[in-house]
């Protein structure tokens, strides 16, 4: 089980550090952002305003990056991530049913987080364990062949 | 590790880790692959380690973590060096059995081979499994035999030998002409001749030059470049080393997505393994060839995977196309010339310089030279990696290699070329698999997926899937692009849900047409081809969705109800029981009935219906039948029946 992940709970040394760590390169923005969302799950604006002082890149220049590429989220995210495949081989597989039934499940739809905070749904195109499909994920534990039913389950177990 | 500084001395250590390395030792080697390790294997590997410690072998067996070879309908999938014995769906409980029978008593447990689904014939060894039997695997055959992490593992099998050859023996100039000679065309999409990219560069004005790996494989359903990288990494370092020399180039990127953290592991260990043996760094192998390497992590983007698109993210910045007036071979990175060629194909490149281009050429069709890697997905009986030589039929693909459709389905179609590609009906499957031939059919190589599609796939979906895909991902700079992709999204959403009118293909076409001719790269380009090719081959599927609102597949929610045939609804409670909205009525005698307003067309009582009861219907493009009278729906049971 994940650590439950305070909003905004990184602090200004550790984004220092991991900026450092870097070289205050200007050119691996992208690479300092990568690094602050994994440790973080999300880029709070305080977070963006240190990189963009830091490396000396305008914020605007950051938020366009941190909105243009999908690894990136400006929003805190739930305790529990749930990720739904629906690359080409899900898809055929019957993805979207499984899609269909979580978002029912959850009572949110893909990209939203429910209000408890509990669970954030994703779609993604392709995990690449497509002999799976189709493939629902949570907190990284992976389940593949998964009937809508059985995702309900799985959601269920979740606390 | 002291640096290597000549080919002598790589050869001399090459003996010494031969020497110590011996050929009879047990060695059990487990995929440790994305699609194993999602299957278990790590709890595989665990319980084997546990029972050679219980045995006291430690010292006697080894194990090895090796990436993917590929059958990941199998796995876990497990080979066992002298013999290579192939274990498959290997199970943590399986562990005791392998080291007591086979590694102790050097016996094969049978029922964890494979099968032959056909003959009930079971194999052995990886050779004679028809899944592999029938590809020619010169790039993944290595990867169940090495621990990507160990690049002795990697020099045992002959590594970094190329790289040898080249600043011994070869001048950039020799270099650059065997690549060309071999016709070897970028794996990447294009099929752009890779030596002819190589040379424009190596021409271009400038001092300063860089050599870039496309790993930014975001092809939905494709994952042979992540294979590669996490299995075999230094073949593909080694490829970059040898482009770079013979380009010119002194500095390189891997561009890996981060959605494959253990591919950008596996590599940047290589980068950091290949530096100590000095085949990074200065004065390689003695030369005077200097080469260093960083690893990029793209961030998600799937149009950053197109080269000046890349070349804008390796910069820090957003990653869009540029017009492309000026090759980035020209004009790249921070405007300086830069090679990107995909993963598979610098993989190729060692091979080419060992082997020769003579020897490549002799492989292929006339066009497409070498083999090539597909993600062999979707509705067929052996999913996974499967590496064949160009020229191969796609009917032996799917059907030797792939084993068929499964459930005794009838074949629809099969999608080559990602979001870019097209579907390719049962009437061509005997067409050779090559750059030009699929393009000629309307679809394209693209970076290898293989989506097979059945009888219940609709072809209208599937060219909305896309469509919808491609929506997301196109950046929106450029106009045909942007608003053609949505527009024909539209319509075919519109189409999917009954709401198609006449006039609506003609319409596609028109607007497919334009947003070929006007996009700026070769997404929006291409964007068109699943329309396109599935009307094409397909036409009387988008009739059957305007005219009958009937959607043949089943597969359209809007357009299907479910529906329990009375005369053959036992009143089982199954159905009802699962019904996750609680739209079926009825009772332990009494038949059941779907409440069309309530059901959500979710298909669970079709599923979940008895196959001998065989009650539940699916209907398009046709009335749901009225319910019975509440007297004939009970159901008055005989005496033997209870």
């Amino acid at each position: 089980m994940k650590k439950q992940v305070k909003a905004g709970a990184m602090d200004g040394d550790r984004i220092d550090k991991i900026i450092d760590e870097y070289q205050g390169d200007a050119s691996l923005l992208i690479q300092v952002l990568l690094e602050i969302q994994r440790e973080n799950h999300w880029l709070s604006k305080e977070a963006l305003e240190k990189v963009s002082e830091k490396l000396g890149v305008p914020l605007s220049r950051i938020q366009h990056v941190a909105t243009f590429y999908k690894a990136f989220s400006l929003i805190p995210k739930g305790r529990h991530e749930v990720q739904i495949c629906l690359g080409t081989a899900c898809h055929v597989r019957g993805g979207p049913r499984i899609l269909d039934r979580v978002e029912d499940v959850l009572g949110i739809r893909a990209g939203e987080t429910t209000t408890d905070m509990k669970f954030t749904l994703e779609t993604v195109n392709c995990l690449g364990c497509c002999a799976l499909g189709p493939v629902m994920v949570v907190d990284g534990k992976y389940h593949g062949k998964i009937a809508p039913t059985k995702a309900e389950e799985v959601l269920k177990s979740c606390d | 590790m002291p640096k290597i500084n000549s080919p002598a001395e790589l050869e001399k250590l090459r003996k010494s880790i031969l020497s110590k390395r011996d050929p009879n030792k047990p060695c059990i080697a487990i995929c440790t692959g994305t699609g194993c390790l999602a299957l278990g294997a790590e709890k595989v590997v665990t319980a084997l380690k546990e029972e050679i410690k219980k045995h006291g072998l430690e010292h006697k067996v080894d194990i090895k973590e090796t990436g993917c070879p590929g059958f990941c309908e199998r796995g876990t999938v497990v080979v066992i060096y002298p013999e290579e014995i192939c274990y498959l769906q290997v199970q943590p409980e399986d562990a005791g059995e392998i080291v007591s029978q086979t590694i102790l008593a050097r016996k094969v447990i049978d029922r964890l081979l494979y099968v032959d689904p056909a003959t009930g014939e079971k194999a052995v060894h990886e050779s004679e499994i028809p899944f592999y039997k029938n590809q020619m695997r010169l790039l993944i055959g290595n990867n169940i035999k090495l621990d990507p992490k160990s690049i002795e593992d990697y020099l045992a099998l002959g590594g970094y030998s190329a790289l040898a050859k080249v600043l011994s023996q070869m001048t950039p100039e020799q270099v650059l002409e065997e690549v060309k000679k071999s016709n070897l065309r970028g794996r990447g999409g294009g099929g752009f001749p890779a030596g002819r990219k190589w040379e424009e560069c190596r021409n271009a004005p400038g001092e300063v030059r860089y050599v870039i790996v496309n790993a930014d494989e975001g092809d939905p359903g494709a994952f042979m470049d992540r294979a590669l990288l996490e299995g075999n990494p230094h073949s593909v370092l080694e490829g970059l080393i040898i482009g770079a020399y013979a380009i010119g180039s002194h500095e390189g990127y891997i561009y890996v997505r981060q959605e494959y953290p253990l591919a950008v592991e596996n590599v940047t260990i290589a980068i950091k393994q290949a530096e100590e043996y000095g085949f990074l760094g200065q004065n390689i192998l003695g030369s005077d060839f200097d080469f260093k390497v960083k690893v990029h992590r793209g961030a998600g983007a799937f149009v950053s995977g197109e080269s000046s698109a890349l070349m804008t993210a390796i910069e820090g910045r957003v990653g869009e196309p540029r017009p492309k007036y000026i090759h980035t071979a020209v004009k790249g990175i921070w405007d300086k010339p830069s090679n990107l060629n995909n993963v598979e194909t610098w993989a190729n490149v060692p091979l080419i310089i060992n082997k020769g281009a003579d020897w490549f050429t002799r492989i292929g069709t006339a066009g497409s030279k070498g083999t090539k890697i597909f993600s062999l997905v979707g509705k067929v009986n052996n999913t996974g990696l499967v590496e064949v030589p160009m020229g191969i039929t796609l009917r032996d693909v799917i059907y030797k290699v792939g084993g068929g459709i499964p459930r005794g389905k009838k074949f629809k179609a099969v999608q080559t070329g990602g979001p870019s590609g097209g579907c390719i009906p049962e009437e061509q499957l005997d067409m050779p698999v090559d750059f030009d031939e699929l393009t000629k059919a309307g679809s394209m190589m693209g970076s290898g997926g293989m989506i097979v599609m059945d009888e219940d796939t609709c072809m209208v979906d599937v060219a909305r899937y896309f469509l919808n895909f491609l929506t997301d991902e196109s950046c929106g700079k450029c106009v045909p692009c942007r608003e053609g992709i949505r527009q024909m999204l539209k319509i075919l959403t519109n189409i999917t849900e009954g709401k198609g009118k006449e006039g609506d293909i003609e319409l596609l076409e028109e607007l497919a047409e334009v947003t070929k001719d006007a996009s700026l790269c070769a997404l929006g380009r291409t964007a068109a081809n699943p329309v396109l090719s599935t009307i094409h081959y397909f036409r009387d599927e988008y009739e059957a969705h305007i005219k009958q609102k009937r959607c043949p597949a089943y597969s359209c929610k809007q357009l299907i109800s479910y529906y329990i045939d009375p005369n053959k609804c036992q009143a089982c409670m199954i159905c009802l029981k699962q019904c996750p909205v609680g739209a079926i009525a009825g009772g332990k005698n009494q038949i059941h009935v779907i409440d069309q307003e309530k059901c959500t067309k979710c298909g669970t009582c079709f599923e979940v219906c008895p196959a001998r009861f065989g009650a539940v219907k699916r209907l398009s493009g046709e009335p749901v039948p009225p319910p019975i009278s509440e007297e004939a729906r009970i159901i008055v049971r005989g005496s033997k029946e209870r």
